[in-house]
């Protein structure tokens, strides 16, 4: 089952190599989304640090449901989705595998550029170290949960705004806690609960969200 | 009673606009919802009658 | 007689039809009480003046926005458990209701917190809760709108409800928590004057009334969507042909 687990990571993350363009468009997007920020608001400094947190964790949040339309539209689209549903493995076995991929493509390089972006919005650096670490719990989480809006929107038209629509709500704890941590050790109040919270979210998602996302294969596929 | 006048009743005690704006705003939902209702009854059914024509 | 004879939308299209009306009166009626209660018989309050009336509408409707969402969430896990058809017609039903419901409380609250906190809108954690709450009734209606398979649209509808329904009480906790965290000594909605009893007696009426109109305008709607969806049926046709 591992090896199934490894063989569709594998799978996802060589495809998206292939294809660098699509990848490369998300980063950017992210990239672009937080910067338009400062440009709506202001350059003040103060003020940026303030909203800088909550800023690149909406941004993160963009990003990730920017790609996830594709989490399962291609495999749908060639068939090569419904043999994967037929193979004796469990399904939410493949949505898990999906969902890692998925952060792996897409998670990680957000984890390493928002540093970079937190330096823009002069973040003291306790607030980027906890930055990139409530983006290490939390992305995984979006994937996970993102993984049942994009089965269930399966081959809809109108798909990625709509699986915004579906899953924001499903990511505002995320969302809260994620930043909060960040706002947490920039205030001096601490982010060990925040982060705690996170990672009971991240276990809570690891043993429910690749079921779901299976059922709703199940129920879009047929 | 907890009016003196008709005219202290409309006027709620100064808040006039927030009340009636609410109860307004409830009243327009609601009646809004069924005329939206009896709307979807209506032309689905006209729509249903002319494909049971069609397919008799 | 046995209940299950309803399951059947042949059987369950005319009993509904009955029973709208009588719904409907008695939201009426419940409506009329409620609102006589509301205006002539609670007292100004100390602190608000005559602002709070608004809670008489207000309250009500976040129950039932609350309400309606969990019992949709019933008829969803009802609908996947025993692949019934009429289930996902009755949680397909409830949705716009529900909403409507939402709105208006988002509405009021607004109203209400104008003049009693000087702001159209607070970002407290009921308010907040709230509009999330209208998202997830939005995202339920608008993914049902997207699939043109009635079938897929019932089942991912009903999972998408009740991945909300479980989500509701993690996502009020975070905001309730990121309320406290944000606005320290937090001006509230939810701090409400000490009830008479008379206005809760008011509240509750309302509520009541809320839910009757509820059950009627769901079942009413349930009528419409039945007739679609069993449009082949003989039972169906002959509706059709006998309301000509």
């Amino acid at each position: 089952m591992i090896r199934f687990l490894i063989t569709v990571i594998r799978r996802d993350v060589l495809l998206a190599a292939r294809r660098r363009g699509d990848w490369l468009t998300a980063q950017f997007f992210f990239v672009m989304v937080v910067s338009m920020f400062p440009l709506g608001i202001g350059p003040e400094p103060t003020m940026l640090r303030l909203i800088g947190p909550g800023v690149v964790w909406v941004a993160a949040l963009l990003a990730c449901l920017l790609s996830l339309g594709r989490l399962f539209a291609d495999d749908f689209r060639d068939g090569s989705l419904e043999q994967m549903l037929l193979s004796p493995y469990p399904n939410s076995l493949l949505a898990l595998g999906k969902a890692l991929a998925h952060w792996v493509i897409n998670g990680i390089p957000l984890l390493l550029i928002a540093p970079v972006l937190g330096i823009q919005f002069g973040l003291p650096a306790e607030a980027l170290v906890i930055l990139v670490l409530s983006l290490a719990i939390g992305t995984p989480i979006l994937s996970l949960l993102g993984g049942i809006g994009a089965a269930l929107t399966l081959g809809l038209r109108g798909g990625g705004v709509l699986i915004t629509l579906l899953i924001l709500p499903l990511y505002v704890p995320v969302l809260i806690f994620g930043a909060g941590a960040v706002e947490g050790a920039m205030s001096g109040t601490g982010s060990e609960a925040h982060l705690s919270l996170l990672g009971a979210f991240l276990v809570m998602s690891l043993l429910v969200a690749p079921w779901i996302s299976s059922l709703a294969l199940k129920i879009s596929v047929e | 009673m907890n009016w003196e006048s008709w005219e202290a009743f409309w006027a709620m005690g100064g808040y006039g606009l927030y009340v009636w704006g609410s109860y307004a705003m409830t009243a327009a939902c609601v009646v809004g919802e069924i005329w939206l209702l009896r709307r979807h009854r209506r032309l689905s059914l006209a729509t249903l009658r002319r494909l049971q024509r069609l397919n008799p | 007689m046995n209940l299950y004879y309803f399951a059947s939308p042949a059987t369950f299209y005319p009993l509904a039809g009955k029973l709208v009306p009588w719904f409907a009166l008695l939201a009426a009626a419940l409506c009329a009480v409620g609102l006589y209660i509301s205006f002539f018989v609670a007292p100004t309050d100390f602190q608000q003046g005559e602002g709070y009336r608004i809670i008489f509408i207000h309250v009500p409707a976040a129950w039932m926005s609350m309400f309606i969402y969990v019992v949709m969430a019933f008829w969803s896990a009802i609908g996947l458990a025993w692949n019934t058809r009429l289930s996902f017609v009755m949680a397909r039903a409830l949705a716009p209701t529900g909403a409507m419901f939402t709105f208006v409380a988002l509405w009021t609250g607004a109203f209400w917190g104008k003049p009693m906190w000087g702001a159209w809108w607070v970002w407290d954690a009921r308010l907040t809760s709230e509009l999330i709450l209208l998202f997830l009734y939005v995202g339920y209606m608008a993914l049902q709108a997207a699939i043109d398979d009635p079938r897929r649209a019932d089942r991912a509808g009903a999972l998408l409800n009740l991945v909300g329904v479980i989500n509701i009480p993690i996502i009020y906790f975070s905001v309730k928590w990121w309320n406290t965290l944000h606005q320290g000594s937090s001006v509230s909605l939810t701090r409400a004057p000490s009830m008479a009893m008379i206005m809760l007696w008011g509240m509750l009426i309302m509520a009541l009334a809320a839910w009757m109109y509820t059950i009627a305008v769901s079942l009413a709607r349930a009528r419409t969507l039945i007739l679609e969806r069993e449009r082949q049926t003989e039972w169906a046709r002959l509706q059709l042909e006998g309301q000509a």
